[in-house]
């Protein structure tokens, strides 16, 4: 004799789901992963491996012995996070600190806070700049990019464009100047700079972003806005002082602009959760990275920049709602 | 560069003079008067903090207390179960006034619908919520009266007092628990009574609430009550009334003396911590004829030791019931 | 063609299933015994006037209003009465309801049994409205309110316009849509009815756009008549919610916690147009309705013309029979309608439809946690935050809730369908609703 289920309505669902959307964004970072591969070599292949393998057996290893609750390492977040800490990353650095790394992301960053949904912070962020802070010699020596192609050759190191520009404008030295060194806006987009692995190919990040956008898995609201923001403001100081200010698009195409914009500021968990609020989220962002670009110590700010704002994001909520039927 | 260190030291130190001397101020002018009997009787009290008491935690009833004794003279309704006799004897000495001993209750669980008195004839998918199911339907069992077994009584207990025994899908309560009424208020049903605790923890209550007739509501749950009546015939104190087919004990007047729970057919009447039950001794057998008197059930061994088949979920009445083996809490809210 | 109307925030596109679309609408016997609840409106439940024993025929009356939200209950079904007692209705609860034996199909005295049209309307305004009433007629979309309050606005309001709600947008439930096809004429006759109770001279019929043949038949009933105009709606959910449907036909937004007479509006469904068709014109009170029986394992998706007081059983023995893999039986449709635990209850005035589920589709999934996709925000057609109210609902933070307007919530169901991550949000939501309501009403008591 069959027995009926009881429940409350509704009894039919979407098809959406958590494991869809998180695979739904590493296809999307597959394109950024080829490429760093391609520029990196066997080193980018070994970071990826290692974050992952170290990742996944961290999330296992707490939730098994240490929470006693039910495994999720299938749901593909702890995957993504590993590949985004991997991608923000110098393909040179000792396997060791990646492996601190996964465990700063996936143990401090996110399970400390209640697993899947309950961090404050982007838990890839949080691990780099974790790792930046404590050995930032091995964390700011960016190997040159070299294509597979071209054999294996020896890894030579070098400075980020946005390194260079810093050191240069410090030395008193005018944008021409340093424009030689400075890579092209071709190279910049398809990838041949100095960068951590996720930072070099603008052109492979704006394919996953398009097609997380198809895909609905993110809204423009938060990538649009942080750009423009950025666009803006260092438009603003170019068009005043073009030999001391970087412009626009190089703004966009260097450091980790991009990468942010499209996969770290978007993170569900950590922004905020209406359109509106989104916008304002995006606008902080994109001031404050430009503010450390131009003025702070440090050459690249978008990992602090969106830090900074996930802190922000329980107030963005509280003060920007939906807007409600029948209340105008 | 030593006079960095002077000016640092005394502007730093006058800045925290001068905060110090406004706070003092402060303090003293905006002092609120407080009876210092308040504090003692605070002292005095549990800080459950759970609002057994009716008031909004253990300062309010100390404030109340300490109101009633100046107003009234007396503490006449103001009574904390978490601290019993012996707190309540505390807060009238300290302030000047006899208390009277009250009978210590306890919380009852009036439902034995387990899987196997009353099994399912529907799943339940959905929130474990005892009052959202109560809303939705009658329940698994089919009894629209009965416990729903989502441990909202459980949630409520700030004493650890009741837990859900994952076998028969009821509740239950062990000594931990202090009467506070949290349980009896989060109970969608009306399931759970706080009772006299009754001497050496003995207990006699009828365990069912289902106010149906008796037909439909036996065929839900085994144990139901029926309305029969028997117990209200056989009881001689009075004590027990039936309303709308479903009997009820007043613990005020029940001097548990069994009886009750001898005639009930259904083993809805259940009796806790008593010795157990002696056998009836088998009647001699009568030389002259006996002319049978339809009706009336000669009692034979087996009846007195009662048969097992429906007992399946009654608590034992041969050890104590209060739960000795740690049952499995469910965890609803994360 | 016109342009699609549609309501501005949230919604959902379910898949619609409408397998039972083509089902001519069929008559059902009988039944041998009919349940007839007390309690088949939302407001206070009827009082009996008959006795046990008593004889009754078709149309007669057997139970009363009690008070102003409150409805007559008149005879489905003609024969004796065999007690006034408890019986297990669709709310999951035994209430107390009038069982009858069948015996034979007589009329009361009076009723209009044939299928003429009856064109001319001779009563006004307030004949109309006692007839309603009399009649015992509720909301046919599955609110069962008491029509003839809706048609009385309170002091001061005026109502302007009148919109009849052809929507149907719940997926499987196809009874208004063959109501239109079928009935057209008399719907728009109960329309004129209506307009002229409520003494408005512009009526809207609100379709969705996945029912073409209706919007065409309806159009073309209505031709020559300016009065009133039929709305091609675009096909989302909740488009037949009484504050989308008005947004969307006469871009009115219904204050929070008012009523649409607040706007000027009355919104009534098709199937109460018909009613109000039959009572006025025809003298025949409310005592059957057309019920969609469906499922993807029903072997004949039916329409089916059902006396109220029917069991269900009747009707899915009528389809054929219960396929052997039903793992749950809904009344009403999938997003908003009720599970029940046995095939013996009635059909009562607010039933639409029952929807049959196979095994592997009546399981929920599991639930994981919350990711803050906002999918639940985006999609609430009220603007409000389902992830927010619901925890709240479930923690017990009551005053957090009402600050958020959890009273607002339509309990439509797009948020749950559309959780990536399976959590129930509408339970705790319901949950939360439910306790603000009870401070709410002691506050009002005190």
């Amino acid at each position: 004799m069959n027995k009926f289920t009881v429940s409350g309505s509704p009894h039919i669902h979407g098809d959406d789901s958590t494991k869809k959307i998180m695979y739904g964004v590493v296809i999307a970072m597959i394109p950024t992963v080829l490429f760093s591969i391609y520029f990196f070599g066997v080193d980018a292949t070994r970071v990826f491996l290692l974050a992952i393998v170290a990742c996944l057996f961290f999330e296992w290893a707490i939730q098994k012995y240490l929470i006693k609750g039910p495994l999720t390492i299938n749901d593909g977040s702890a995957l993504i996070t590993a590949i985004l800490l991997a991608l923000n990353l110098p393909s040179n650095l000792p396997g060791w600190m990646v492996i601190i790394g996964a465990l700063v992301a996936i143990g401090m960053a996110k399970m400390s806070f209640g697993g899947l949904g309950k961090n404050i912070f982007n838990p890839a962020l949080v691990a780099r700049v974790f790792l930046l802070v404590s050995f930032p010699v091995q964390m700011t020596s960016w190997p040159k990019p070299s294509p597979i192609t071209n054999g294996l050759a020896d890894v030579i190191t070098g400075a980020t464009p946005l390194g260079i520009l810093k050191e240069g404008l410090n030395n008193e030295k005018t944008i021409s100047e340093l424009t030689p060194n400075l890579p092209t806006y071709t190279q910049g987009l398809m990838g041949e700079m100095g960068g951590s692995m996720g930072e070099v190919s603008a052109l492979a990040l704006i394919i996953g972003g398009i097609y997380m956008l198809w895909k609905k898995i993110i809204t423009w609201h938060i990538p649009v806005s942080m750009l423009l923001t950025v666009a803006i403001f260092s438009g603003i100081f170019w068009g005043v002082d073009p030999e001391h200010y970087a412009d626009p698009l190089f703004h966009m195409l260097t450091g980790g602009m991009l990468l942010g914009a499209i996969f770290m500021a978007t993170d569900m968990v950590t922004s905020p959760m209406t359109k509106g609020g989104q916008l304002v989220f995006g606008f902080g962002v994109g001031l404050l990275t430009i503010l450390i670009r131009l003025w702070g110590a440090y050459p690249e700010g978008v990992s602090f920049a969106i830090l900074l704002m996930n802190a922000t994001v329980p107030l963005i909520n509280r003060g920007f709602k939906p807007q409600r039927f029948g209340r105008n | 560069m030593d006079n960095i260190i002077v000016i640092a030291i005394i502007a730093l130190g006058g800045l925290g003079l001068i905060a110090a001397l406004i706070l003092y101020f402060i303090a003293n002018k905006f002092k609120v008067f407080e009876d210092p009997k308040i504090d003692e009787v605070e002292e005095a009290l549990p800080s459950a903090n759970c609002g057994g008491c009716g008031f909004p935690g253990c300062r309010a009833y100390a404030e109340a207390t300490v109101k009633a004794a100046k107003d009234k003279g007396s503490l006449e309704g103001l009574n904390c179960p978490v601290g019993g006799n012996d707190v309540a004897q505390t807060v009238g000495n300290i302030l000047g006034l006899e208390v009277e001993e009250t009978d210590p209750m306890i919380a009852v669980i009036r439902c034995n619908g387990s899987r196997t008195n009353s099994p399912g004839k529907v799943t339940y998918e959905g929130a474990t919520s005892c009052a959202f199911a109560h809303a939705l339907y009658s329940g698994e069992g089919g009894c629209q009266f009965g416990c729903l077994g989502l441990a909202d009584c459980v949630d409520s207990c700030d004493f650890d007092a009741i837990h859900m025994n994952t076998e028969t899908g009821l509740p239950e309560v062990n000594d931990k628990c202090t009467a506070c009424g949290a349980c009896v208020t989060a109970c969608p049903r009306d399931i759970i009574e706080l009772r006299k605790k009754g001497p050496k923890d003995k207990k006699i209550f009828v365990s069912c609430v289902n106010k149906e007739k008796g037909a439909p509501a036996k065929k839900n749950c085994i144990v139901a009550c029926i309305g029969c009546g028997k117990c209200d015939k056989v009881c001689n104190f009075d004590a027990i009334t039936i309303t709308s087919f479903l009997a009820y004990i007043d613990f005020t007047k029940c001097t548990l003396c069994r009886k009750c729970v001898e005639v009930c057919p259904t083993n809805s009447i259940h009796e806790i911590n008593f010795r157990p039950r002696k056998p009836k001794p088998e009647k001699p057998k009568v030389v002259a004829p006996s002319v049978d008197t339809p009706g009336v059930k000669k009692p034979t061994n087996e009846e007195s030791a009662k048969p097992s088949e429906q007992k399946l979920s009654k608590p034992k009445d041969v050890e104590n019931t209060i739960a000795e083996k740690p049952v499995e809490n469910i965890d609803k809210k994360e | 063609m016109g342009i699609l109307r549609t309501f501005v925030l949230g919604g959902i596109h379910p898949t619609e299933n409408k397998i039972s679309s083509n089902a001519p609408i069929e008559t059902i016997n009988v039944p041998e015994q009919a349940i007839v609840p007390l309690g088949q409106n939302l407001g206070a439940p009827s009082t009996p006037i008959v006795n046990k024993g008593d004889m009754v025929k078709v149309g007669q009356l057997l139970a009363e209003a009690t008070g102003f939200i409150s409805t007559n209950i008149h005879s489905p079904v003609s024969g004796k009465v065999l007690k006034i007692d408890n019986a297990l209705d669709g709310s999951g609860y035994k209430r107390p309801a009038i069982i009858i034996n069948v015996e034979g199909d007589e009329w009361a005295e009076g009723i209009d049994t044939s299928t003429d049209l009856v064109n001319e309307i001779t009563l006004d305004s307030k004949e109309i409205i006692e007839k309603i009433k009399n009649a015992g007629i509720v909301g046919m979309g599955g609110a069962a309110f008491p029509t003839y309050v809706k048609l009385m606005p309170p002091p001061g309001k005026t109502a302007e316009f009148l919109i009849i709600n052809g929507v149907e947008c719940e997926p499987y439930l196809t009874a208004d849509h063959r109501l239109m096809l079928e009935k057209g004429q008399e719907i728009i006759i109960g329309t004129r009815i209506l307009m002229k109770a409520l003494n408005v001279d512009k009526a809207f019929i609100g379709i969705e756009n996945n029912k073409p043949d209706a919007i065409n038949h309806m159009r073309e009933l209505v031709r020559s008549q300016d009065d009133i105009e039929v709305q091609t709606l675009k096909v989302q959910y909740p488009q037949g919610g009484e504050k989308q449907l008005i947004k969307a036909s006469v871009n009115r937004e219904v204050p929070s916690g008012k009523l649409p007479i607040e706007v000027g509006c009355v919104v009534q469904n098709v199937g109460t147009a018909f009613a109000v068709y039959e009572a006025v014109q025809k003298n025949k009170p409310l005592i059957e309705r057309v019920v969609t029986v469906t499922g993807k394992a029903v072997k004949k998706p039916s329409n089916f013309l059902t006396r109220i007081g029917t069991p269900i059983s009747q009707l899915i023995d009528a389809t054929a029979g219960l396929p052997s893999n039903t793992g749950k039986i809904i009344g009403g449709g999938p997003m908003m309608g009720k599970a029940i635990s046995s095939v013996d209850i009635p059909i009562v005035k607010g039933s639409s439809g029952v929807l049959l589920m196979k095994k592997e589709e009546s399981s929920r999934r599991v639930e994981s946690p919350c990711i803050r996709c906002s999918k639940c925000t985006y999609v609430c057609p009220m603007g409000l935050e389902p992830f927010l109210l619901s925890q709240a609902g479930k923690l017990g933070n009551y005053e957090l809730a009402e600050n958020e307007s959890i009273m607002d919530c339509i309990e439509c169901g797009s948020c749950q369908y559309g959780c990536p991550a399976g959590i129930p949000l509408l339970d705790y939501l319901r949950l939360g609703k439910l306790k603000v309501g009870e401070i709410m009403r002691n506050r009002g008591k005190n």
